[in-house]
């Protein structure tokens, strides 16, 4: 594929017999083998994923925290060293330029983790929003990324690191040496599962992947794709930017309130928020289960009586529930789970149910 | 190159679908390579019996995790019986697409249209001509 970059795991999934796609401008392995075994192997055992196609974006400097503080929705100046947050950058109108993770690093110095996709947007929306006294530096070249998620985890890190895991909470993150490597290892991730995901420095990241892999082979860890990456998030509910979120979603009606801090405010799109929360509400992203035979997929419309009333905004089998599921908006009056809906597939439609989510959650 | 298994008594299509003809009566799925190129298959969309489908329009659909795929007739005919073990089991298209993944029976209203149809040796050779690697 020309024109496409490369993580620095390319040569390592071509070996492994990956099937590669485009995907925001990278070459990446959406599987393996089966999508469906991958997904399995994350819920029983573990997976490994590469996604260096990420982008992280420095902060520093005596103005760092007040200059990520004004962008993001969620608090910063609470978020001790060592914590990661999730949170929104905005627009001025309210709606979402991307969905992003937080790390403090250190007083004056942070990253956030940012879309793949949205990469070059976010550093100019960054940059645009900078002050003098905070530097603001795009190192996603630099840095390579490896997502290790599954009830497992835990057990396969500490073969090859000496940093301590236990009683490690989620969201909150060390630095030291992971199989020999300078690391960030953060117990976050995007399936529902346990997991952790490791910042490297790119050269090292091919070497880590198979020590990895090494060290995990005897406890169930295999290789994993995109495809399941997706399939995963999606059994977990999570929002995918460019399917929930796009720069026309606001934060409230895609049901990440808990994520804005509304009495603070302060921050780019704060006030487009609150004037879009106190105005009638249009739409609302619910979870739904189909219950007819088929599958729900993007851009499928929402019928409610016959009429088009939504859209679905992503939807897959769900290999761990056995069944079809789908996020996607609609009116406020259909959001309550337990709603009969319908999703039009191939002109016909496809009996649903609005449920709460995450459809799945890992056992305490 | 993969090792696509591709019985000798049977014919193909360019769209990957396979054909045992009975006299007649012909039996239709998709190939190995074709199973292999989708992946996990979860949802298969089939006619009823009696309806009527023609050569190179699509009669069905096959759903794999990520990606919606039409079935092409490989010939003209009414259909006279459907796979119905795919409703439960759709992964039988994986496991054994030549037996226990077949879709469909087609009565031909045409017989000489299987002339048209690929032998193995040239449904081998339109795979290589496919193939990247």
């Amino acid at each position: 594929m020309s024109g496409l970059r490369r993580t620095p795991l390319h040569d390592a999934h071509r070996a492994l017999g990956a099937r590669l796609v485009a995907f925001a401008g990278f070459e990446m392995p959406v599987q393996y083998g089966s999508i469906l075994e991958e997904h399995a192997a994350v819920r029983n055992a573990a997976g490994l994923f590469d996604v260096s196609h990420m982008g992280e974006i420095h902060v520093s400097g005596p103005g760092a925290v007040a200059c990520v503080e004004r962008l993001v929705t969620c608090p910063v100046a609470t978020l001790a060293p060592g914590r990661v947050r999730y949170g929104l950058l905005c627009n001025e109108e309210g709606g979402v330029v991307d969905d992003v993770t937080v790390y403090r690093l250190a007083e004056d110095r942070l990253f956030l983790c940012v879309n793949a996709s949205n990469i070059e947007k976010d550093y100019r929306w960054m940059v645009r929003h900078a002050r003098p006294d905070a530097r603001v530096e795009d190192k996603s070249d630099r840095i390579g990324l490896l997502a290790l998620q599954g009830p497992a985890c835990a057990a396969i890190v500490a073969r090859v690191t000496a940093l301590p895991l236990h009683g490690m909470k989620r969201f909150t993150f060390q630095e030291g040496l992971v199989a020999g490597a300078t690391a960030l290892l953060s117990r976050t991730g995007y399936t529902g599962s346990d997991g952790f995901e490791i910042y490297l420095d790119a050269a090292d990241t091919e070497r880590v992947f198979h020590a990895l892999l090494d060290a995990g082979k005897p406890l169930g860890l295999r290789p994993c794709g995109l495809g399941a990456r997706d399939t995963l998030r999606l059994e977990a509910a999570l929002p995918l930017y460019g399917h929930e979120l796009d720069d026309t979603t606001s934060p409230l009606e895609a049901g990440l309130d808990r994520f804005v801090k509304r009495e603070r405010g302060g921050f780019v799109g704060a006030e487009a928020i609150e004037r879009r929360a106190r105005a009638p509400e249009t739409r609302r992203l619910v979870g739904f289960v189909v219950e007819g035979r088929g599958v729900a997929r993007a851009e499928y419309p929402i019928l409610h009586g016959g009429v088009r009333v939504g859209v679905v905004t992503s939807g897959a089998p769900s290999p761990t529930l056995g069944k079809a599921i789908g996020l996607g908006y609609v009116p406020p009056a259909l959001a309550a789970p337990g709603t009969a809906i319908d999703i039009e597939v191939r002109e016909r439609p496809l009996a649903a149910r609005v449920v709460e989510t995450p459809f799945w959650k890992k056992s305490a | 190159m993969a090792d696509y298994e591709i019985p000798s008594e049977l014919r193909f299509t360019r769209e990957d679908e396979w054909c045992r003809v009975e006299g007649k009566r012909v039996v239709v799925g998709v190939t190995d390579y074709a199973q292999q190129q989708l992946g996990d298959i979860v949802f298969v969309e089939l006619p009823a019996v009696g309806a009527t489908i023609e050569k190179g329009e699509p009669f069905g659909v096959i759903e794999s995790v990520k990606a919606v795929s039409d079935l092409y007739a490989p010939l003209s005919g009414e259909v006279v019986e459907v796979n119905p073990a795919l409703a439960d089991h759709p992964e039988a298209v994986n496991e054994d697409c030549y037996a226990d993944g077949w879709m469909i029976a087609i009565e031909a209203s045409d017989p000489s249209e299987v002339e048209g149809l690929l032998d193995a040796a040239h449904y081998r050779r339109h795979i290589e001509e496919r193939s990247t690697e």
